[in-house]
C-alpha cells in the first residue's frame, strides 16, 4: 500500500445521475460549484444504516466532502443544502422536465473536472423554478435548454441572419445552421416557424417570463420542437430522457415524431 | 487460462450479477469436486426454471403456469391491488403477513434518464384490472426513491378520475434504529407521515 496522503477536497453540487456500483455503492455524477463534473463514489449507499441515507439522490443540492481515487473520487461527507427531490417527484411533469435538465447537463459537461460555473448555477436555478411550481415545467425546461446551449457556445440565432448576420427577424429557421436566417442564405428544408414563436423563444432565452407565460399553446409547442431539435443537432446522440418529458400541462402530443425530422 | 470446458464455466459464471474472476474460479473449481448428484440437481433447476417460470397472466409475478400462486388462491382478497416494481417486492411485503389482498407487478419504475417511460411498465395492463370495478382500493409499494415517488405520483394522477382509495406506503425512521443517525430527508419524511396515537 502506497502511503502517500489523499487529497480531500470540499464543495457543492447538483446529484445528476446515480449508478449501482457492486453489493451496496453508488456512482453518483455530480456538477460541482468549482470542480465541475465529478463522478464519485458513495460507498454503502444503498445500505438502511446508509450515513448518507437519501441526501445523494438525484436533484440533491448537496455539500461534499470528497477526496481523489485513482479513477474514481470518493464521497467521505454529505450534506444537505436543499433537496429538490421529492417536491419534483411528486409533480410528473416536473420530474419528467427535471430529468431532461439533468441529463442536459451531464452530456454537456463531456470533460470531467472542468469548471463549468454557469451552467451549475443554471441547473440549480431550473431546479429550484420547478420545485417552487411557479412557472410551467415545459418553459421552464425549455428556458433552461436555450441558456444551457448558450453557455457550452452554442447560442441560437433568434434575430439576425445565423450565416451572414443581416439584421433580422427572418422568416426561415434552420437547425444545421443554427437558428435564423435570411432568404439568401437559407439551405434547402429550412423550416418557416410563426414569427410569435421566435419571439416566445427569445423571451424564454433571456429571462422575459411575462412575454413567455403569456405565449399561446401553438407557440410553446412549436417552440419546444424547435429548442428539441436544435438540442439534438448539437448533442449529436439523441437525450432519452426529452421524449419522455410530460407536457400535458400545456396538451397532448407526441414530440417523437419531430424530433426525429432533426 | 485454463482448457476448454473448465474455461467456459469461469467464463458463464462470471457473466453473473456479483460474480467477479476470483469468485467464477472458486465456484468452478467447487462443482468440478462436487458430487454429480449435486451437479445435477443444479443442471435440473436451470432447466425447469427456462422451461416453466413465466409471468402470471393477470399481475405479471413470477408464476409456474398461466396464474401465480396468489392469484390462484380464492381465500384473497379481490378488491385491494398492490402495485409493486418487481417480483422480489411482492416476496418482501409477503413476509410481513400484513397483506391479504392481490398484486400488480409493474416491472421497474419510471425512469426518463435510462429511457423507460410508462409505456415500457404494466401500466396499460393495470388499467384494464382497475376498469371491472371489482378494486376499490389501490396501494402503490414503489421503492421510497426518486424513481418509485415519481412512479408514484404518476399512477395517482392516473387512476385519480376512477374513483378508488388510492395510498402510498409510508416511509420514515427503520425499526429499532436511532433517531440521531436518520438522514434530515428521511426524518422530514417521518414528521410529515406521522400519525396520531389514540389513547
Amino acid at each position: 500500500m502506497s502511503t502517500t496522503p489523499k487529497s480531500l477536497y470540499r464543495d457543492e453540487g447538483v446529484v445528476l445521475r446515480t449508478q449501482k456500483l457492486g453489493e451496496a455503492d453508488r456512482i453518483v455524477t455530480v456538477l460541482t460549484r468549482r470542480h465541475g463534473k465529478v463522478r464519485a463514489v458513495a460507498k454503502g449507499v444503498r445500505r438502511t444504516k446508509s450515513k448518507f441515507g437519501a441526501r445523494l439522490e438525484p436533484f440533491s443540492h448537496v455539500d461534499l466532502q470528497l477526496y481523489t481515487g485513482r479513477s474514481l473520487d470518493v464521497v467521505s461527507q454529505a450534506e444537505s443544502i436543499r433537496s429538490y427531490g421529492s417536491v419534483i417527484a411528486a409533480d410528473y411533469p416536473a420530474y419528467t422536465a427535471g430529468t431532461a435538465v439533468l441529463e442536459t447537463a451531464d452530456r454537456l459537461t463531456a470533460e470531467e473536472k472542468e469548471p463549468s460555473l454557469r451552467l451549475f448555477l443554471l441547473v440549480v436555478g431550473a431546479l429550484r423554478a420547478l420545485s417552487d411550481r411557479t412557472r410551467p415545467a415545459g418553459l421552464v425546461l425549455d428556458a433552461f435548454l436555450l441558456r444551457a446551449m448558450s453557455v457550452a457556445g452554442w447560442e441560437p440565432a433568434l434575430g439576425d441572419c445565423a450565416r451572414c448576420g443581416t439584421e433580422g427577424p427572418h422568416r426561415h429557421f434552420s437547425v444545421p445552421a443554427g437558428g435564423s436566417v435570411c432568404r439568401e442564405c437559407r439551405p434547402t428544408g429550412s423550416a418557416m416557424p410563426s414569427p410569435v414563436t421566435i419571439e416566445h423563444l427569445e423571451a424564454l432565452l433571456s429571462g422575459d417570463w411575462e412575454r413567455a407565460e403569456a405565449s399561446e399553446n401553438a407557440q410553446r409547442r412549436e417552440g419546444s420542437g424547435l429548442v428539441a431539435a436544435l438540442l439534438q443537432w448539437h448533442l449529436e446522440r439523441g437525450l432519452r430522457s426529452l421524449p419522455l418529458v410530460d407536457r400535458s400541462d400545456v396538451a397532448p402530443r407526441r414530440e417523437a415524431g419531430l424530433l426525429s425530422e432533426a | 487460462m485454463y482448457e476448454g470446458a473448465v474455461q467456459d464455466l469461469i467464463d458463464e459464471l462470471g457473466r453473473l450479477p456479483g460474480v467477479g474472476p476470483k469468485s467464477a474460479q472458486r465456484i468452478a473449481f467447487h462443482l468440478l469436486a462436487a458430487e454429480s448428484a449435486d451437479v445435477g440437481r443444479l443442471v435440473a433447476a436451470l432447466q425447469r426454471v427456462q422451461a416453466e417460470v413465466r409471468f402470471c397472466v393477470t399481475c405479471y409475478n413470477v408464476a409456474e403456469g398461466e396464474q401465480c400462486r396468489i392469484c390462484r388462491d380464492p381465500r384473497r382478497s379481490t378488491d385491494v391491488i398492490c402495485v409493486v416494481e418487481e417480483p422480489k417486492d411482492v416476496v418482501a411485503i409477503e413476509r410481513t403477513r400484513e397483506f391479504r389482498g392481490r398484486y400488480h407487478v409493474l416491472g421497474g419504475a419510471i425512469s426518463p434518464i435510462e429511457g423507460v417511460g410508462p409505456d415500457d411498465l404494466r401500466v396499460k395492463e393495470l388499467m384494464t384490472r382497475l376498469m371491472d370495478g371489482t378494486v376499490t382500493e389501490l396501494i402503490i409499494a414503489t421503492d421510497p426513491n426518486l424513481e418509485g415517488e415519481a412512479t408514484a405520483a404518476y399512477l395517482a394522477r392516473l387512476v385519480g378520475p376512477l374513483g378508488l382509495a388510492v395510498s402510498r406506503l409510508a416511509s420514515g425512521l427503520p425499526v429499532g434504529g436511532d433517531l440521531e443517525y436518520a438522514d434530515e430527508i428521511t426524518l422530514g419524511r417521518a414528521f410529515e407521515g406521522r400519525r396520531r396515537i389514540d389513547a
